[in-house]
């Protein structure tokens, strides 16, 4: 076919070309153990990976260009579909690069909520991760234990929001909504039920014996190799380097709450599922923190200018009927100017460069997404390994294929 | 009780230990409540069919028991998520790796047509150049609503008949080409 | 710190700076030419009191109708002794003109450059690899140009032998 033309150039050169005993094997993109769609062909000399090469850009969806046509608030439902495992994070992350941009401060009732609700998902996303890695495996049952509350959560973001996944959570201003009474009380029970689940998972997984030998000292880098690669994120820490953005440039509240970062010894499996495992634990310190102390509150800034105005008024009074008008029309006008903002996502630093020109739409919107940086790292680490453990490492790596092609 | 009138009604019991029925009956039985899936995912339904196969919305009680990611052994291919051009010709040919009878159920907005992704890279509905049964509309689309087509799928399953169904492909694989044709410009 | 930069960039490496412009960012931007990325970059990571040895993105973008060198591809660094101070590099460029790769310093850079190529078509001497990264490789075009429309300029060629389905027993 016309679309494979040039891949099947480049490997029938390799064909011809293999040593003796050496085959050419191709792994994905639809594959069960790699989750996403992620193509690697691999040169392998009976169970041992010569050389490995990565083929992405399966599930491209055109972002970039998507946020030259959207306007800044409509850019949020991008932003959903990135890391779709653990979208409020995005969400957030766009929306304070955006505040940034326009120096605009919001109340603090928005920053307490935002800050729970991006731990909440920063929880949601390394149950997956660890629980995924216990199916590719074949460790079935520590999965489905932590399943039921990451749908626990999912139904306080959907209380939240209208979406269980695609929350599109936060306007540029503050929340789209008050939370709901009984938030407060619901993220405790979440919480008080997780403790117990991750001690079992523990027992279940992390302890087991088999589970240790396939993974210690499987799939690792050193820290100068991460660093040159431009890891961040849970795998950094596990190479050994302390990086985390909530500590080195502090937003919203985090310099204020009392948390510690894990950190590992030489980036193998192992020490990437326990650093998540204990970020997992430093997460419920920070909400146990906050949870009781949502300072009552607007839920979002007095600028008519730049949130929408509520409805009622809108139907009854001219000034709120002008506003509507004019920010739907003509959207929030941005100074124009650049602006780099990153925060930590699931996966490590997500940056969002915004360019504008003044107008409704930015000029130009580039994500600095983590999981592109460290994925190219996966063909240096898995050389000289089996194709077992080339498994464990790439699914221990949490690549996201929505963020990996944006 | 003539043979005739006994199997108007395929199931009714004949005594207390047999029961009557049409071969076609018990075999279309059969395939609706063992119907595996081949779940495609590639972006966010895939995470969507993650919680439906897992503890709290349990497709297995369905029959979905096993998904197989091996086109020989499954019998449905669920189409989760966005399907770019650089993926369809793989999800072609898995597509006619499966064994028949197949059918297809395209999960989301994506699949169905394009979603909110109207750009250079996506292409707009996976009835571009596959012929679909069921369609689930959602961005993502709860797991009561893929549940919900996956009974639906097996209501068809249980009441059409092979000539039928492959009738129906062909049917359907026309419409395709139809609309594929390119468009002349004089 | 930005002040210790820029007296560094001006004693040092004045040779290679493209103009001196204020641009309305909260990174310290400075503008180098293109033959002179290379030398900056690794001057900036080995100097023993800046140490910019993070590379944080490389991006790219259209300034077509704005500016008048149309592309800037733009780098953007991080000192990390230095209480992660960033700094961002850019580099304008007209279509056509190419600039050489920072993948032997920093390892990182490979992906980013072939991910600038496949969306602008910027071409990176001494890459090990500059071919498309996201795109189907038959793929005409670089679509996050400003002169490529959103859906594109019709994209069944990409998929034209799948568009026709054959059913050959249809006669029976």
């Amino acid at each position: 076919m016309a679309m494979y033309d040039k891949t099947a150039q480049k490997f029938k050169g390799k064909f011809d070309n293999l040593p003796e005993g050496h085959l050419l094997v191709n792994l994905g993109p639809s594959h069960p153990a790699t989750h996403g769609i992620l193509q690697n062909v691999i040169q392998i000399d009976g169970e041992r990976i010569v050389e490995a090469d990565a083929i992405i850009g399966y599930v491209h969806r055109c972002f970039e260009k998507l946020g030259e046509r959207y306007d800044y608030n409509q850019f949020l439902v991008c932003t959903d579909r990135m890391n779709y495992i653990s979208t409020p994070l995005n969400n957030i992350g766009w929306i304070l690069t955006v505040e940034k941009m326009l120096q605009i401060e919001v109340p603090e009732r928005v920053t307490y909520v935002r800050m729970i609700i991006s731990e909440l998902s920063r929880i949601m996303d390394h149950i997956i991760c660890n629980g995924i890695l216990g199916v590719d495996l074949g460790a079935f049952s520590g999965m489905l234990h932590l399943f039921h509350h990451r749908e626990n959560i999912h139904s306080i973001l959907e209380k939240l929001t209208g979406a269980r996944l695609t929350t599109t959570f936060c306007r540029v201003g503050g929340m789209e909504r008050d939370i709901y009474p009984e938030f407060v009380k619901e993220v405790k029970e979440v919480i008080n039920g997780l403790k117990p689940a991750m001690d079992e998972f523990n027992t279940l997984l992390i302890r087991n014996k088999i589970f240790n030998d396939r993974t210690a000292g499987v799939g690792g880098i050193s820290a100068e190799d991460a660093l040159a690669f431009g890891f961040t994120g849970p795998n950094l820490r596990a190479a050994g380097v302390d990086f985390d953005v909530r500590k080195d440039t502090p937003y919203m509240l985090y310099d204020k709450v009392d948390f510690d970062i894990p950190i590992g010894e030489d980036g193998s499996v192992l020490h990437r599922t326990l650093v998540r495992m204990e970020e997992m634990r430093q997460s419920i310190r920070i909400i146990e923190q906050l949870i009781d102390g949502i300072p009552e509150g607007p839920y979002h800034a007095d600028l008519p200018h730049i949130f929408l105005p509520e409805k009622q008024k809108v139907y009854t009074s001219m000034e709120e009927l002008i506003y509507h008008f004019k920010l739907i029309m003509h959207g929030i006008k941005v100074p124009a100017g650049e602006y780099y903002m990153a925060t930590e996502a699931g996966n490590g630093e997500l940056g969002f460069y915004v360019v504008s020109q003044g107008d409704k739409s930015p000029w130009r919107v580039h994500v600095r997404r983590p999981c592109f940086w460290y994925y190219q790292a996966f063909s240096h680490m898995v050389k000289g390994s089996l194709i077992a453990d080339s498994i464990a490492t790439m699914s221990s790596l949490n690549v996201i294929a929505g963020e990996l092609d944006c | 009780m003539g043979l005739n009138e006994t199997l108007s009604k395929p199931g009714q019991m004949l005594g207390d230990m047999a029961q009557v029925s049409t071969l076609d009956a018990v075999v279309n039985w059969g395939k609706s409540y063992s119907l595996w899936p081949y779940p495609f995912a590639t972006a966010c339904c895939g995470i969507e069919f993650m919680s439906t196969a897992c503890s709290d919305n349990d497709i297995a009680r369905f029959g979905a028991e096993r998904p197989s990611f091996s086109p020989r052994q499954s019998d449905m291919i669920l189409v989760l998520g966005t399907i770019t051009y650089k993926m369809a010709p793989v999800l072609r040919e898995i597509y006619d790796q499966l064994c028949e009878p197949k059918y297809v159920v395209s999960v989301g907005a994506c699949a169905s047509s394009g979603g909110m992704f109207d750009t250079y890279g996506v292409v707009q509905g996976v009835d571009r150049f596959l012929p679909v049964d069921i369609y689930v509309p959602g961005c993502p689309p709860r797991p009561e609503a893929i549940m919900d087509a996956l009974i639906k799928l097996q209501q068809k399953v249980k009441t059409q008949g092979l000539e039928a169904r492959r009738q129906e492909v062909m049917r359907k694989i026309d419409e395709i080409n139809e609309k594929n044709k390119p468009v002349i410009v004089r | 710190m930005k002040e210790k930069v820029e007296s560094f960039i001006k004693s040092k490496l004045s040779s290679f700076v493209f103009k001196e412009e204020a641009v309305n960012s909260n990174i310290p931007t400075f503008f180098i030419k293109s033959e002179g990325i290379f030398p900056v970059i690794k001057a900036l990571k080995e100097d023993k009191e800046l140490q910019f040895n993070f590379l944080n993105d490389l991006t790219a973008i259209d300034w077509l109708g704005k500016k008048t060198p149309r592309f800037e591809v733009c780098y953007l660094l991080r000192s990390v002794p230095n209480k992660h101070f960033r700094i961002m590099l850019k580099v304008p460029l007209e279509e056509g003109e190419t600039i050489p790769t920072i993948v032997p310093i920093f390892r990182g850079a490979n992906w980013p450059e072939r991910e600038v190529f496949d969306m602008f078509g910027i071409e990176f001497t001494g890459h090990p690899q500059m071919e498309r990264i996201l795109l189907p490789d038959n793929f005409q075009g670089h679509p996050l140009r400003k002169d490529y429309p959103l859906e594109g300029f019709g994209q069944d060629y990409l998929i034209a032998d799948l568009l026709h389905i054959h059913q050959e027993d249809k006669e029976k």
